[in-house]
């Protein structure tokens, strides 16, 4: 598994971020971003909570606008990007129970959408490419289960494999190993495994990367909504040394001073404000 | 007269035509909000037309027609609302519900409308529909189910899981206006089925009875439509025929609302032992046992129909037995 810092000059960037800033409800969280990811590298981005990594994922897929700078796929702006096939997408698993029961299969099938046309009817290579993504999680023989009853790590694994069903080259990863026991993390790193072989460029975001360190080629430290390191792979404790955290503070300490996962931002409103954020 | 003429009389045909489309357009969109959790949005949207039908009353149109401008607007308005403010959504969604009504029932005042007017709009009346109002609601029926169903694996993606629907190229913004328009059409559509004030019940309780014992999206969504339809058409027949055998009044929208009750009163249990049964025959973990524990003294032998539940281990199967977990190796029982 090649573990090279410096990628092949010759290969593309598939994704880059240029002078990239994030502003949350007027608050400026990401500053000064730059970052281009080549093709076929598997890059981790990491960082303590509240360091701006998911932001940043969320600004490379464009759920969050930038306030400045520019997000470039596959050598296209973000907003003009139409090719959305070519995009992969596992989002931070949140409570997968919705309203009403979906079964394991509907929801990987909710993956091809990038890839059909609207109201045709699924083709033969649609549920090929279904039945392959489940595979490749190890979950072809639940398809028929509703994905509520499935255990937490089986739920990430049915959302890569939503991902993996489009057949992106380019796949983002929100804390895909958030929550999740060894077993499921090993199968989850398989899956990844798999994709990585056949040349798909990954970016995922990561507290600890346990069985995925192998396949990591390159860390993005993020620190305070700005980059901190950048180059070969560290170790899970290296992260979150002096250099690029606060001190001995573990990661998972319920650090009072962090803001709430995922805000960022003081919560101040009244009953009827919009928190000013993009839904 | 009997009551087999009854049923073929012009005014209960085209009551029976309209409760069917309205059991089967209700659901499909219901199944959405549902699967969005905003099962209430429908209550929302009804309150709101009827300050759409005074405005009707008011100016002498077609109160259909301007309860589906005000529904419409309503619900986009009630979208947005919920779109940008998450923290406030619900006050502001009640704030929209009590000006809908109390603005409905002052112009209705105004337009000099007697309140048993506006009480056919709250409480249906299927029973006064003209030929044009149940071609109307065939069409606008038909537009709900045809997206409903078409734009299925869209909307589907929009109300599972948003992030990713963006991601995946969708216009999330646009879809769920879409869904919000669409209910606010259903509610115009049952408006005179079931009544305002009781349309969210046919478009949330078929569905909430269809998931008692359903496992997937798709299947829910269509033995959905079979219950709401189930539910209207039976409603409908059951009022006329004690109606008219027993000489009371009984009205059809709340008999269709009841029913479709009775029907989750009765798969409630079902669906409960269902999941349960589901849960107990749920395989163990695949994981070895720590070591070799024999079962101790063991006359009962297990096997089919023992009466012990059996359940698959990994390669084998082990049979719950009062706390335990046997598993049959060679002539004796191992605790697993």
């Amino acid at each position: 598994m090649g573990r090279t810092p410096v990628p092949d000059p010759a290969a593309g960037t598939v994704v880059e971020i240029v002078d990239g800033a994030v502003t949350i409800a007027g608050r400026p969280i990401l500053r000064g971003i730059d970052l281009r990811v080549h093709e076929g590298e598997f890059v981790a981005l990491m960082g303590a909570n509240g360091s701006g990594k998911s932001t940043l994922v969320h600004a490379l897929t464009g759920l969050r606008p930038l306030a400045r700078g520019e997000v470039r796929v596959f050598g296209t702006s973000l907003d003009r990007f139409r090719d959305r096939h070519r995009l992969g997408f596992v989002p931070q698993r949140s409570g997968a129970a919705s309203g009403v029961p979906a079964s394991v299969w509907e929801v990987v099938a909710s993956g091809r959408l990038t890839r059909r046309r609207w109201l045709h009817p699924l083709l033969r290579r649609d549920r090929t490419a279904i039945a392959a993504a489940l595979d490749v999680v190890g979950l072809a023989d639940r398809a028929r289960e509703e994905v509520a009853s499935l255990s937490g790590g089986q739920q990430q694994r049915v959302l890569i494999a939503r991902a993996l069903a489009g057949q992106p080259e380019l796949l983002f990863l929100d804390e895909p190993t958030a929550g999740v026991d060894l077993p499921n993390q090993q199968a989850l790193a398989a899956a990844l495994g798999v994709l990585k072989e056949r040349g798909a460029t990954i970016v995922l975001v990561a507290h600890e990367l346990g069985p995925l360190a192998p396949l990591v080629d390159r860390a993005v430290v993020m620190r305070d909504g700005r980059v901190a390191y950048d180059g070969p792979p560290l170790a899970d404790h290296e992260v979150h040394g002096p250099l690029f955290g606060e001190g001995h503070t573990h990661h998972h300490a319920h650090d009072t001073a962090a803001p709430a996962p995922g805000s960022h931002v003081p919560h101040v409103s009244g009953p009827l404000d919009s928190r000013g954020e993009q839904p | 007269m009997t009551f087999s003429d009854l049923l073929t009389q012009d005014f209960i045909v085209r009551a029976l035509v309209a409760a069917v489309v309205t059991g089967l357009a209700a659901p499909s969109i219901g199944t959405y909000l549902v699967q969005k959790r905003l099962a209430l949005m429908g209550d929302g949207i009804g309150h709101v037309a009827v300050t759409g039908v005074a405005v009707g009353l008011l100016t002498g149109t077609s109160p259909t027609w301007t309860a589906v401008v005000v529904a419409v607007l309503g619900a986009l308005l009630m979208e947005t609302i919920r779109e940008r403010g998450r923290a406030g959504g619900d006050v502001a969604l009640a704030l929209l519900f009590y000006g809908g009504i109390a603005g409905g029932v002052m112009i209705t005042g105004v337009a000099g409308q007697s309140a048993a007017t506006l009480h056919e709009y709250l409480f249906g009346s299927l029973l006064t529909l003209s030929v044009s109002d149940v071609w109307t609601a065939i069409a606008l029926s038909c537009l709900v189910v045809v997206v409903a169903l078409g734009l299925g694996p869209q909307l589907f993606a929009i109300a599972h899981d948003q992030e990713f629907a963006r991601v995946a190229g969708l216009n999330v913004r646009l879809l769920n206006l879409l869904i919000a328009v669409l209910a606010a059409v259903t509610v115009t559509v049952a408006m005179r089925t079931v009544g305002l004030l009781l349309v969210s019940a046919l478009m949330v309780v078929p569905v909430a009875t269809a998931q008692q014992v359903t496992r997937s999206f798709r299947t829910t969504l269509v033995v959905a439509m079979g219950l709401g339809t189930l539910a209207s058409v039976g409603g409908l027949v059951g009022s006329a025929y004690v109606s008219f055998e027993h000489e009371v009044n009984v009205t059809a929208g709340p008999s269709i609302v009841l029913l479709a009750l009775a029907c989750f009163a009765l798969t409630w249990p079902l669906g409960t032992l269902l999941r349960r049964r589901r849960r107990l025959a749920e395989p163990f973990a695949a994981v070895d046992p720590m070591g070799h524990e024999l079962a101790g003294d063991h006359p009962h032998v297990h096997g089919e129909d023992c009466g012990h539940l059996a359940i698959q281990h990994g390669d084998h199967v082990d049979y719950v037995h009062d706390g335990h977990r046997h598993a049959p190796h060679g002539s004796h029982y191992d605790e697993h």
